[in-house]
């Protein structure tokens, strides 16, 4: 009787401690904007941005955590560790970075980080408590990293918001992602304008409530 | 020359995970192009993807891969049912994947209930 009182009190601990450290993961594949994303939300609630964002591909390959960021809305509060994660693919050419004028040196170097990169992000999956999955709205939303990603947060019962960045972009098609993965809300914004922030926000309360 | 290998799921299938990622990325290092019928589960897919980070070296750049399920949304129920007892008692799976080198394999286009695959020219190899 005393163990079973002592392991209810043991869980009901567990549960309280993981509501006061919730991990809000970003993930998506390269390119997508993640880590512009980061910076946005960490520039608006705490001035100050977390990682470092480039158009080369795989600039993050090492997970950037950023605790404690309260966000506030309609007299609501919301307080999380934010996740950046490397872009997951499944192929990585040195030579690819070669055209953004790296040496061949720091391209190998590159390569190397960026599939470790990869598979620090796809162990984290694991830890995360929800999860904003990163897409870049120009693109075809139907690859296999995005349903992989996608696939893998169903199968661990995490809540996924997707966003649907760089609508700010002429072939943007928020619709033709929606379609894509209709069981998941998505959301369209651009990171690197601002766009629709607001609605973003209101949704990350809704998803993690 | 093009390789194409055809995977059937009853050899597929009662393989275990590791043997599953190993007669995968075994093929593919060999400039095969593997088709498997049925889908690979996303766990399954996120362990290949980084076994084959894993393996990434000079002349082994990754993959291509794509996976596709048969439609069954406009069928109706009875249908459905129809569908699934048929491919259970032909112990297949319905859906397809396909995995390619990225040295041979540009892209695999989905849309979402086609593939199209695009290969390299040789001399861009």
């Amino acid at each position: 009787m005393m163990k079973k009182i002592g392991s209810f009190f043991l869980g009901f601990l567990g549960v309280f401690k993981k509501r006061k450290n919730v991990k809000l993961g970003i993930y998506g594949p390269p390119n997508a904007g993640k880590s512009t994303l980061a910076n946005k939300i960490t520039k608006d609630w705490l001035g100050e941005e977390m990682s470092k964002a480039s158009p080369i591909p795989h600039e993050t390959r090492e997970i950037v955590v950023k605790e404690k960021i309260t966000i506030k809305s309609k007299g609501k509060e919301l307080t999380f560790n934010l996740v950046d994660t490397p872009g997951i693919a499944t192929k990585i050419d040195y030579e690819d970075f070669l055209k953004y004028k790296l040496n061949a040196k720091e391209a190998r170097e590159r390569a190397k980080e960026a599939t470790k990169g990869v598979i620090e992000a796809i162990k984290w999956l694991d830890n995360m408590d929800c999860v904003l999955v990163v897409l870049d709205s120009t693109q075809n939303p139907y690859s296999q990293v995005n349903i992989t990603i996608i696939g893998n947060l169903a199968a661990r019962n995490i809540p996924v918001l997707i966003v649907a960045n760089k609508t700010d972009l002429r072939k943007a098609d928020i619709k033709r992602v929606e379609a894509a993965f209709p069981q998941y809300p998505t959301i369209g914004i651009s990171a690197e304008k601002g766009h629709n922030l607001e609605v973003f926000y209101d949704n990350l309360f809704k998803l993690m409530k | 020359m093009l390789t194409l290998q055809y995977i059937p799921y009853h050899e597929f299938a009662p393989l275990t995970l590791d043997d599953k990622l190993k007669r995968v990325l075994k093929s593919v290092k060999l400039d095969k192009i593997i088709i498997i019928e049925g889908r690979l589960d996303a766990v399954e897919e996120s362990e290949l993807i980084k076994r084959t980070m894993q393996q990434i070296d000079k002349k082994f750049k990754g993959i291509e891969i794509a996976s596709i399920d048969y439609d069954f949304r406009s069928l109706d129920l009875l249908d459905k049912v129809k569908k699934n007892i048929a491919h259970f008692l032909l112990n297949r799976k319905p859906g397809l994947t396909i995995v390619g080198p990225a040295t041979v394999v540009k892209e695999i286009r989905k849309d979402p209930t086609k593939i199209e695959l695009m290969t390299l020219d040789k001399k861009n190899r």
